[in-house]
């Protein structure tokens, strides 16, 4: 009896001190995630600095109407959509490609090499991709006008098309993040017994058909992970690349604005908090909405392979 | 005959294979060489033959021009090193602990800590409510704690290093040190901080490059020009040599005075982005490590 009371109270004192080694961080997430959750509440309200987000009175769904009203929030949740799945078809495949050329080539210092070159990119802010870009495409001095007009060709104003910017994007993004998700199925693809190949190849398969028959269906479990961590933000546009990528430059808004940017300018340069954190309520919830559903499916299909 | 066959198809695959990485690895490497060789020609090349891999006339004219007046740019590398070192330390420290904590699996608000941190992944209240928090109620427009404290503690490290505490070190080790009378913080301290050194440091150098090519909280929270980090300084300092550039043309008269613009950004792009460059041999196998324990474990 007296042991276990000994016990108890041994028990809650290691308790108190391991909460207070928690403490700091449990105070980080209050503070910078489940307060400003509670901040959603904005999008309900019509702010002013003095009254602040809980004191500024209430005004119905009159920031969403003002939101749906101005129409530009569908045709940005569109671009945010349509890039978001692009990207992820896109980025897997070249990751997986990349990575089984990686594992199959021959020399070990030509893997080192392109590897370490690849995985470059993703060291690199995107304020400095944005500086590429411009040397890329800029009418006058651009590397890609220099190579034109050596060619004898017409420069091209990439400034003025707006539609070719869905090209770039999709191929910055893939420039920008194949390194670094290649990483994770060449580790996948390394953990493969070797001894399957073999096997395989003394039946008489081929690279080509020990790649699809043997290397994909494998890897399977890696790519649903890593699909199902991109569906989950998939609703989400990457502020960084999209501001930076196209300068901000609003000729290109129509085909390059993705929530995100959106949400910024209009918190930014129009001031306009309550329709700003009314679309951003509504990305929160449609992304958390997808999330929980797509998670679920896969659950019910497979539970090993789900998130959570 | 089917041997032939094989070393064929290998000899195809090695070439395909070949072909898409040297292709790839061309692309990712074009940019940088450009940049350096732009950062190294003459303004007057530039304007005449455009970018080019090779400086065409080699000058240093606008390093030296950047360094004529270095006060601001010296400045911006101050305040990156600082909040890298500070936001750094204190990531690592604050998520450790975090880490260590919700390994303990007699630690009773175990499940429940580690269900709320998460759910912050995949769900957030957005950028409108966090920015009104932290100018309005935290006060910290034009204070470094703005750049520092949005990026300090984040849930994968913290579900990283606790997966490497409760695999790597044996909770026989923690047991014994409990017997010797050791409390919750010294354990902490003496015995699993050192052992996970290696772990500390991969998560430190995610932290650190997350810091140095953060931009976009600086662009939220400060206007004050002392406090403006390296990334945010070149990205005013190349959008407004732009803006310069597109009134001047605009204006005729103008358009003969031309500051050595061209080579000027290429100069300041490298000086901005030459740490990285130098240190990458060294640090590029820890963040490869890094990865995988995070696709094994997350």
């Amino acid at each position: 009896m007296k042991a276990a009371e000994k016990r108890g109270r041994g028990a809650v004192r290691r308790d108190r001190v391991l909460l207070m080694m928690i403490l700091p961080a449990i105070l980080y997430y209050i503070i910078f995630s489940y307060l400003p959750m509670a901040g959603t509440v904005l999008a309900f309200k019509n702010y002013n600095y003095v009254d602040g987000i809980f004191g500024s009175p209430w005004n119905g769904l009159k920031n969403f109407r003002f939101l749906f009203s101005g129409g530009k929030i569908f045709r940005v949740a569109w671009n945010t959509l349509a890039f978001n799945t692009v990207f992820i078809v896109v980025n897997q495949s070249l990751q997986i490609l990349t990575a089984v050329f990686l594992t199959e080539i021959g020399s070990r210092y030509f893997k080192k090499i392109s590897q370490s070159v690849i995985f470059l990119p993703y060291f690199i802010s995107w304020v400095i991709v944005g500086g590429f870009i411009y040397n890329l495409f800029n009418y006058e001095y651009g590397s890609l006008n220099t190579l034109l007009r050596t060619l004898g060709a017409d420069p091209v104003d990439m400034y003025s098309d707006v539609g070719a910017w869905k090209y770039v994007l999709v191929l910055v993004n893939a420039w920008k993040w194949v390194g670094y998700g290649s990483v994770i199925y060449l580790a996948a693809i390394t953990g493969i017994d070797r001894e399957i190949y073999e096997a395989a190849s003394i039946e008489g398969a081929g690279k080509f058909r020990q790649i699809f028959s043997l290397t994909i269906p494998l890897i399977v479990p890696q790519i649903v992970t890593l699909v199902l961590l991109d569906v989950g933000r998939i609703f989400k546009g990457d502020f960084e690349m999209f501001y930076q990528v196209t300068g901000n430059n609003p000729l290109l808004y129509e085909t390059t604005d993705v929530i995100d940017t959106f949400v910024v300018r209009s918190l930014l340069q129009l001031q306009d908090v309550g329709m700003s954190s009314a679309a951003g309520l509504m990305q929160s919830l449609i992304n958390f909405a997808i999330l929980m559903i797509v998670n679920a499916a896969v659950k019910r299909a497979e539970s090993d392979y789900a998130l959570f | 005959m089917h041997r032939y066959k094989l070393t064929k198809e290998k000899v195809i695959f090695n070439l395909i294979a070949g072909l898409y990485l040297s292709l790839f690895a061309v692309l990712c490497l074009f940019p940088f060489l450009i940049i350096i060789s732009g950062a190294f020609s003459s303004e007057t090349s530039i304007l005449e033959y455009g970018y080019s891999l090779i400086p065409r006339e080699f000058s240093t004219a606008a390093f030296r021009a950047i360094l004529t007046y270095p006060a601001e740019i010296l400045n911006a590398y101050g305040v990156t090193i600082f909040i890298t070192a500070v936001g750094t330390g204190a990531g690592i420290a604050l998520s450790t602990m975090a880490a260590y904590v919700l390994q303990r699996k007699c630690f009773r608000y175990r499940n429940v800590l580690s269900f709320l941190f998460y759910f912050t992944t995949i769900f957030d209240g957005g950028i409108v409510p966090k920015y009104i928090l932290m100018i309005r109620y935290l006060g910290l427009k034009n204070n470094v704690l703005a750049l520092i404290l949005p990026l300090l503690i984040n849930v994968f490290y913290i579900i990283i290093v606790r997966s490497f505490i409760s695999s790597a070190i044996p909770e026989s080790l923690v047991e014994s040190a409990q017997i010797d009378g050791a409390g919750e913080f010294q354990i902490f301290s003496r015995i699993v901080m050192p052992l996970s050194k290696p772990i500390l440091a991969t998560i430190g150098l995610f932290m650190a490059l997350g810091y140095w090519n953060d931009w976009f909280n600086a662009m939220l929270y400060i206007d004050d020009r002392r406090l403006i980090p390296l990334q945010y300084y070149l990205y005013k300092m190349l959008s407004q040599i732009t803006m310069l550039r597109e009134l001047v043309s605009k204006v005729p008269q103008l358009t003969a005075v031309t500051p050595p613009e061209e080579s000027f950004k290429m100069a300041m792009t490298l000086i901005t982005i030459g740490p990285i460059l130098l240190l990458y041999p060294f640090i590029q196998k820890y963040f490869v490590s890094g990865i995988m324990i995070g696709a094994v474990k997350g």
